[in-house]
């Protein structure tokens, strides 16, 4: 039923845990079935250093916390808040119709980590 | 890579002697039951000795045995069959809430009829206690469903104490016996129900066979109108080499039946015991009054469907009642009205062990389910307790 990009990051998830001292936090709840996300991220120059996560979640949700963090590292601040859930799954070669509020959790964490951010840091 | 089912409770493998009684009805031995020449003749005479191999499984009288598609089909068939049937009497049913979908949406629909249903509550070990029984039988009550075995907890109720309450009262008394039949003796006599339903492909047999027991004399409405098959009760051709199926699998599980037992029980706690090493894990049904091959448990802190998937990529088959892993994204309503918090329920794996496990394969298992649950909660935000991630716990929707 998962892609094998969905499988690999399932399996072999990259960035979990924390960044330490973290600029930014974002936790997000799946309404339809009560799953968190958590995001910490560090911000250099006005771009993502480094994302981390955990989930408590499906495998979905496991593949996308590991996707959406591969995808913030490196990006703008506004370039990563332009990541959806669509693009998280197309990154992740497609997900399930069920699974897709997964990976809007995942785009919400990240989402949050970065207005946490933001609103420690006003320009 | 090896496999190691363990999803009994989902369905089993074909027993190959099964397959074998089957093979002359897709070939050769092909005719209608109907038709009068010998070609049917042979149909209807499979027909006929499957039924009395299923009606021996469960102490019945062969024409006490009507042949369905499914245990599905069963549930549906004695639910609004005897609800029709009786609805002059009163137009109050009870079920429990440990009930299969099948019997729990009978009831919506039946609801909508105009009958007025009760949904009775159960305890943590998913049993139904005879004094709420007692209780929500009214004067207009006409029919009383409670599942004999819980697929999902293992939990075995007390249904001769429940149908004697019924009988008392002159209620009709069905009881679904799908994940029962073939794993613990099932006398419908001694059980004192009206109704019972079974399906071939939970012990052994094939998909696309199953029966309603419906007792000698008791009226049933049709749910499906046609010739006069089934004695009329049940109408469409015969699913003939699937009910010779179910017949050979009947006829296995009730001479083995005994010896299946004592080699799954302690092989089953064996499982229990090694899976609970690891902490926060908790057993859930009845520990005692439990299907022989029965192992189910919340994890705590970790997703039902994430361990499925790690462990399918072992090779060890098994099921969950957490949300995530239902197509419909709603947890199990078993674990819910036991009182399991839903948190909690999201770590539902269940384990339902067959005969042709091994010794090896539950080791195996035990192994690598403490490997995989540590994998996950090392990625969990909650790993060693609920309160580790308060903005987290902030969004969880409380319900
Ligand atoms: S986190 Fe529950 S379905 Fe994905």
């Amino acid at each position: 039923m998962y892609s094998e990009k969905v499988m690999d990051h399932f399996m072999n998830p990259r960035n979990v845990g924390e960044v330490e001292n973290p600029d930014g936090v974002g936790a997000e709840g799946n309404p339809t079935c009560g799953d968190v996300m958590k995001i910490t991220i560090k911000v250099e120059d006005g771009k993502i250093a480094d994302a981390k996560f955990r989930t408590f979640g499906c495998g979905a949700a496991i593949a996308v916390s590991s996707m959406v963090t591969e995808m913030a590292k490196g990006m703008t601040l506004d370039e990563a808040l332009k990541i959806t859930k669509e693009s998280v799954a197309n990154e992740l070669d497609g997900l399930p119709p069920q699974k897709m509020h997964c990976s809007n959790l995942g785009a919400d964490a990240l989402k949050k980590a970065i207005e946490d951010y933001k609103s420690k840091h006003p320009q | 890579m090896q496999v190691r089912y363990f999803d009994h409770a989902g369905t089993t493998p074909l027993d190959p002697a099964v397959l074998e009684a089957m093979m002359p009805y897709l070939r050769e031995s092909f005719g209608n039951p109907m038709s009068i020449y010998e070609l049917g003749g042979r149909a209807s005479a499979a027909v006929q000795e499957a039924r009395a191999d299923v009606a021996a499984l469960i102490n019945a009288r062969p024409s006490g045995v009507i042949f369905t598609a499914s245990g599905a089909e069963s549930n549906n068939f004695a639910l609004r069959g005897i609800a029709l049937a009786r609805q002059n009497e009163g137009k109050h049913i009870i079920v429990s809430k440990a009930e299969h979908h099948s019997v729990l949406n009978s009831a919506r629909f039946l609801e909508k009829q105009g009958f007025i249903v009760t949904y009775l509550p159960i305890d943590g070990y998913g049993m139904v206690e005879p004094e709420t029984l007692g209780k929500a039988i009214t004067k207009e009550t006409v029919l009383i469903s409670i599942i004999l075995a819980s697929p999902e907890v293992g939990t075995i109720q007390p249904i001769r104490e429940l149908a004697k309450m019924a009988k008392e009262k002159g209620i009709i008394f069905h009881t679904d016996a799908v994940a029962a039949a073939g794993q613990i003796p099932i006398d419908v006599k001694e059980l004192g129900v009206d109704l019972l339903s079974l399906s071939a492909h939970q012990f052994y047999g094939p998909k696309g066979a199953a029966a309603l027991y419906v007792r000698e004399g008791l009226r049933i409405v049709p749910l499906i109108y046609g010739g006069i098959q089934e004695g009329g009760r049940r109408a469409g051709t015969e699913n003939v080499p699937a009910i010779a199926g179910m017949g050979k699998a009947a006829a296995i599980a009730r001479e083995r039946l005994s010896h299946r037992i004592e080699y799954l029980r302690p092989l089953r706690d064996r499982l229990i015991e090694g899976v609970k090493k690891t902490d926060n894990v908790y057993l859930t049904g009845h520990p005692a009054e439990r299907l022989p091959g029965h192992a189910s448990f919340t994890v705590e802190f970790v997703e039902g469907e994430a361990m499925l998937l790690m462990m399918a990529a072992k090779g060890i088959y098994a099921a969950s009642g957490s949300a995530c892993s239902s197509k419909a994204l709603k947890s199990s309503p078993v674990l819910l009205s036991m009182g399991i918090p839903s948190s909690v329920a999201q770590g539902s794996i269940v384990f339902s062990l067959g005969h042709e496990n091994s010794t090896d394969d539950v080791e195996y298992a035990i192994t690598e389910f403490s490997v995989i649950a540590k994998k996950l909660r090392e990625i969990s935000p909650y790993r060693g307790g609920w309160g580790g991630v308060e903005e987290a716990e902030k969004c969880i929707p409380k319900k």
